[in-house]
């Protein structure tokens, strides 16, 4: 594999990671504009971890998306009290507080940086995507990923049905918030190198805008809408400038036509019929 | 608890609205095994004697109780386990999900639990949460419908999908608001079959309904309200004939 595209693959790990971030709650229903905030205390726990206390990246990483995880629950109470769009300016807020704290605290480097001595590896990078994308995977095929569901389509009928609407929110906020924390500790140590200005609005925006184009009906959403993001620039590769700005016009005509995203739950049993996965309901039409 | 003792009673129940009073010291009750409707002109206060009972709203003064216990104020997500079920005046299923995977949802009272939640079913060829599914949806002629996405259905299925979702859980009661509401005559007829086989199984039921041909058929006794008092009660031939329900009707007609 050439450099370039071994480059081409790490990009697109970290947007893979990035897309589980946003879509664990977004199936619940809850915008979490604030993906880079997250991913930044990840980052800046495990290479403090790494740096002065001598952990090792598998004690470390873990850590970073621990911390992630923690400060979503704590903050989950006040943010996930708000909905719609009181809940996507909240953890837009979050994400824009995390980063300016970063930006002057001194023992990580301030404004100048703070530079990563362990480094991780590609390999580590691809397994660490491997194992995440497999366990949000097999979430989907439990009833949590379904009751996540059921939330968003009808909180009060969810609630009737006995879910602990509450509860599985705030899991599927901290759960997005972890991985978001253990891709921003895995960042640090392959690029060796973090700023505050690396986990900016942007990189959260344009996470949640991925996603809604891959769609969040099924757990292949996401990864599509990664592929998509990664890839798509790079083919389009027609000046720096220009390829974000056509990216972006290809999300609103995609949108435009397909507002449910590119995946559909109802697209992929068609598919799983046709490759004969699970037949057909016999006589659907009695 | 006696052995009398009501399965639903509502005891000098009252609500407002920022300042509208919308039930007014409202009592009445459901035996076990009883089929009651409650009817009234539009805006009585019926749905929101229904919320009330499942939680979604807490009265400002009374009490309601079920099997002998008092629940005016216990959360409604623990209703369902006690044995309340409802649906709603439209059809709220996840659309664009199969019917199983809706009536998984159904179930959940009893397969709850972190293991149950975290149990990749799925994976596991005709696991017994389908199958279970997949029975009830037989014992109520829909067995076809298991793997069909919920959107593409004929309304009246849809309906009765919600039904069997409703009563997954168990449910000793179910209320039912509007049920007949944009059937045509032929799904009326499916739904009240549908019913009656609730009936049969012991499941009491309390209907709001204005179609009183089918209120006539399944009901054995009939609640009205108007501005949110009871008005009368007794079997419907009876109280069709009450002077005051009479012109409760009439003068609804009328305003309308
Ligand atoms: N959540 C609510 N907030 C304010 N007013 C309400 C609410 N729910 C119902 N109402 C009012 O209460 C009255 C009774 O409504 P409802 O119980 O829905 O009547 P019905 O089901 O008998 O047609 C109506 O005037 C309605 O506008
Ligand atoms: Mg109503």
């Amino acid at each position: 594999m050439s450099g370039y595209q071994t480059g081409v693959l790490i990009i697109l790990c970290f947007n893979i990671m990035a897309a589980y971030a946003v879509y664990l709650p977004l199936v619940a229903g809850q915008l979490n504009l604030g993906i880079a905030g997250f991913m930044a205390i990840g980052a800046y726990t495990a290479a403090y971890l790494t740096n002065e206390m001598g952990w090792s990246l598998v004690s470390a990483i873990p850590a970073g998306g621990l911390a992630a995880g923690g400060l979503a629950l704590l903050v989950a109470v006040p943010i996930l009290r708000t909905h719609g769009i009181y809940l996507a300016l909240a953890t837009f807020a979050l994400g824009q507080v995390i980063s300016a704290v970063f930006l002057n605290l001194e023992v990580v480097g301030a404004a100048a940086g703070y530079p990563v001595s362990t480094y991780a590896s590609p390999l580590a990078v691809f397994s660490v995507t491997a194992a995440i994308v497999l366990f949000v995977v097999g979430l989907s095929q439990t009833r949590f990923t379904l009751y996540l569901t059921a939330i968003k389509n009808d909180r009060l009928v969810a609630d009737l049905l006995g879910l602990k609407v509450w509860g599985l929110q705030v899991a599927a906020f901290t759960l997005g918030a972890a991985i978001a924390g253990i891709g921003g500790g895995l960042y640090a140590h392959h690029f060796s190198f973090i700023e505050a200005q690396h986990f900016s609005v942007q990189l959260s925006i344009y996470t949640v805008l991925y996603v809604l184009l891959g769609g969040t009906q099924t757990v292949w959403g996401p990864l599509v809408g990664a592929l998509f993001f990664s890839l798509v620039p790079e083919l389009l590769r027609a000046g720096e400038a220009w390829r974000y700005v056509i990216f972006a016009a290809l999300i609103v005509a995609f949108m435009a036509v397909r507002p449910q995203g590119l995946v559909t739950s109802t697209a992929l049993r068609g598919i799983g019929r046709l490759f004969g996965r699970k037949p057909a309901a016999p006589g659907a039409q009695p | 608890m006696s052995a009398k003792a009501p399965l639903l009673a509502l005891d000098n129940v009252s609500k407002s609205f920022g300042g509208l009073r919308v039930i007014r010291e409202l009592s009445f009750s459901v035996a076990r095994g009883q089929t009651v409707g409650l009817i009234g002109p539009n805006g009585a206060g019926k749905t929101t004697a229904f919320n009330m009972v499942s939680g979604v709203f807490r009265p400002d003064d009374g009490t309601v109780s079920f099997d002998g216990r008092d629940i005016t104020n216990m959360a409604s997500r623990r209703r369902i386990g006690l044995g309340i079920a409802r649906s709603f005046q439209n059809v709220r299923l996840m659309q664009h999900l199969t019917v199983w995977e809706n009536l998984l949802v159904g179930q959940h009272v009893r397969a709850s639990g972190l293991l149950n939640l975290l149990t990749p079913f799925r994976l596991i060829p005709n696991h017994r949460w389908r199958r279970e599914v997949v029975a009830a949806l037989d014992e109520m002629g829909l067995g076809g419908y298991a793997d069909a996405t919920v959107s593409e259905l004929p309304y009246g299925i849809r309906k009765r999908i919600d039904l069997v979702r409703a009563t997954l859980a168990g449910a000793s009661l179910l209320m039912l608001d509007e049920p007949a509401a944009g059937l045509n005559p032929v799904e009326t007829q499916a739904l009240t079959a549908h019913l009656e086989a609730l009936k049969a199984r012991g499941i009491t039921l309390l209907i709001v309904e204005h179609d009183m041909h089918f209120v006539d058929k399944i009901c054995d006794h009939v609640v009205v309200l108007n501005f949110g008092s009871k008005i009368a009660e007794g079997p419907l031939s009876v109280v069709q004939h009450d002077a005051v329900v009479r012109t409760a009707y009439l003068g609804a007609e009328q305003a309308a």
